[in-house]
């Protein structure tokens, strides 16, 4: 008798549901593009600017923390090495923000890898633990440099409107381009890995360390590989933040505030899914910011009471995130 | 530098790191219990200084007086945290380790934006009571009373907990359950509630603690998370869930601090500390005494 024969699906499908998921990014990414055509509002533009800045780091959070399962509290390491290498770069040696953005990328990567050595062999709670006390250390370190200009921070020097140099003085329209070009760039780095065989380890890793390793999947080497390519995307957007706000300090990129909006997002809109971390962000960033403006000058807490109580929630009653709630409304389909 | 100066830091190092192994100490006992890590540790702390705040601006006691009224406080508050909410992070099915991690951490921004909307965000102080401003000299060497009070009083606190789990029938259920939560079930102990009475003690630790750097610490709305960090790498370093473990690494946490504040910068004392966390979890993940 012959056995059946089963054919294994190649590893990279462009099944049609991929291909929705393509065609609806495209269209989000076109009616952004066409965004600020209605929007004059400078208060609005700028939290237009931080929303999709926040939505694409917390993509690129999500590929070590969705995919991957290594929940990091301390990625305002990579996010402030990104921004205090692209401004100091510029400032001390004239070398352009776009070649410093990937200087600082470059070196967040190594430090990823050179952290996760001792940081991957810790199960759970203990590397999350670990990213904070890292993330602190950085944060006295950086406070405490002379190249950073300690705790005063980097200051850009002003100079007139250019692509090259990424300063503009009187809008704030390009940068608004950049994060978008950079939460697309980001937005497909994940569209890409979740079908392909990295992807499918690192979920693997995710859902469970044993069974994954049995079948083969290198634990430690999937772990440093998420983390590389999620610190590279980190840190160039810490570049582009310095840039937009043309002032650093370090508590400003590297303290625990940032490591915090920049996981939220997805742990909200969807831990380890594609739009999850844009939906979070969307909700998560315009709150932020509008309780700040709104209620920041009376010294009530009612921020951090929104982000608890929301954070509560989400975790307890729909861990799956904001996202599955879409679900709700548009049927899924195969 | 004379002996003196370094036997001067030595000892205020160790008096502090006696403290600290009793802050990190509610944290390792409910991490040895049921391996629960609560990110919320540092937002109870501050939470028991204001309640201590409170008090004393009430009866205008002595601080150190409430301190047994803040402890069962603080047992009450862990207990219904963890029947309120803890209880049903855990039994979550989806994307577990992010449940776990966030419960706890909303619940820590919950409770500071409480804090910043009640009391504002100011920095309070409560009358430090028989011990302010006092110090014990001795032959030289002059170490302020409330640090000295402190520290005695986390010792103390380290035996008491030390009989309870050794020489009680709730220390016997409370070893039972970290062993095997599941099993204890067929000898009739109630795992929710070891757990619930887990929360309380690990909680009674922290209104203990709180009310001991309240005497010479400002109470604000973030002060937590100045003693939360150096909590968490203390139970780190002693191991996971090993109370014994944090009040070793916490009295080495101490030493490290004041030696690093004295021989590189007083601004540089933490990162002495991170070195020294960074170097254990590298060449040994479960700490220094955890037995993982």
């Amino acid at each position: 008798m012959a056995q059946p024969q089963t054919i294994p699906a190649p590893i990279t499908a462009f099944t049609s549901r991929r291909r929705r998921q393509l065609a609806v990014a495209l269209a989000v990414a076109l009616a952004l593009a066409l965004l600020p055509l209605a929007v004059a509002d400078v208060f609005v533009m700028n939290i237009l600017v931080l929303t999709i800045l926040f939505a694409s780091l917390s993509q690129s959070w999500n590929i070590l923390g969705g995919y991957c399962g290594q929940i990091s509290l301390g990625h305002a390491v990579y996010f402030g090495i990104g921004a205090y290498v692209t401004v100091a770069l510029f400032v001390d040696f004239g070398i352009l923000p776009w070649f410093g953005m990937l200087a600082g990328a470059a070196i967040a990567v190594v430090l990823a890898l050179a952290l996760g050595y001792p940081c991957f062999r810790l199960a759970g709670h203990y590397y999350t633990i670990a990213t904070i006390v890292i993330a602190e250390a950085a944060l006295l370190l950086v406070a405490n440099a002379e190249w950073t200009g300690g705790a005063v921070g980097l200051q850009l020097p002003f100079a007139p409107d250019s692509w090259a140099t990424l300063q503009f003085g009187r809008t704030k329209l390009p940068y608004y381009y950049l994060a978008l070009g950079l939460a697309v760039a980001t937005w497909i780095v994940s569209w890409v890995i979740e079908d392909t065989r990295a992807g499918y380890w690192w979920r693997a890793v995710n859902s469970d360390i044993a069974a994954a390793q049995s079948l083969g999947v290198n634990v430690f080497r999937s772990k440093m590989a998420a983390s590389a390519v999620s610190a590279f995307f980190t840190a160039v957007a810490g570049g582009v933040y310095a840039f937009f706000v043309s002032y650093i300090d370090p508590t400003s990129v590297m303290s625990f505030h940032i490591s915090l909006l920049i996981s939220l997002p997805a742990v909200l809109g969807g831990i380890g899914t594609l739009w999850g971390p844009a939906l979070g962000a969307i909700v998560l960033i315009p709150m932020g910011e509008l309780t700040r403006s709104y209620f920041g000058g009376t010294g009530l807490g009612t921020n951090l009471i929104v982000y608890g109580v929301l954070v509560m929630a989400i975790s307890l009653l729909r861990p799956q995130g904001l996202v599955s709630l879409v679900h709700l409304f548009v049927p899924r389909r195969a | 530098m004379t002996a003196q100066i370094v036997l001067q830091v030595l000892l205020s190092g160790l008096l502090m790191g006696l403290i600290y192994a009793l802050v990190a100490s509610g944290l390792a006992l409910i991490f040895g219990l049921m391996d629960v890590v609560n990110f919320a540790h540092g937002d109870f702390l501050m939470v028991a200084m204001y309640a201590l705040f409170v008090l004393v601006a009430m009866s205008g006691a002595d601080p150190l007086l409430l301190a047994p009224v803040v402890t069962l406080v603080l047992f009450a508050f862990g207990a219904a945290i963890y029947l309120g909410i803890v209880r049903f992070a855990m039994r979550v099915q989806t994307n577990r380790g992010m449940v776990q991690v966030f419960t706890t951490f909303g619940l820590g921004l919950l409770l500071q934006g409480l804090a910043q909307t009640i009391f504002t965000p100011d920095y309070r102080s409560v009358d430090g009571g028989i011990v302010a401003g006092k110090s014990v000299a001795l032959g030289g060497i002059i170490l302020p009373m409330p640090h000295v009070v402190g520290a005695l009083i986390s010792l103390a606190a380290f035996g008491l907990i030390w009989l309870l789990i050794n020489r009680t029938d709730l220390g016997k259920a409370l070893e039972a359950t970290r062993e095997d939560a599941d099993a204890v079930a067929l000898v009739g102990i109630d795992r929710n509630r070891v757990f619930a009475i887990g929360w309380g003690l690990g909680s009674a630790l922290v209104g203990l603690s709180a009310s001991i750097l309240a005497t010479f610490f400002y109470i604000f709305p973030g002060v937590g998370n100045s003693f939360v960090l150096i909590a968490f790498v203390t139970v780190a370093l002693g191991g996971f869930g090993s109370v014994y473990g944090a009040l070793a690494a916490g009295v080495l946490i101490g030493l490290i601090e004041a030696m690093t504040a004295l021989l590189v910068a007083p601004s540089l004392k933490m990162l002495g500390v991170f070195a020294v966390y960074l170097a254990v979890v590298t060449f040994r993940p479960r700490g220094l005494f955890g037995s993982m």
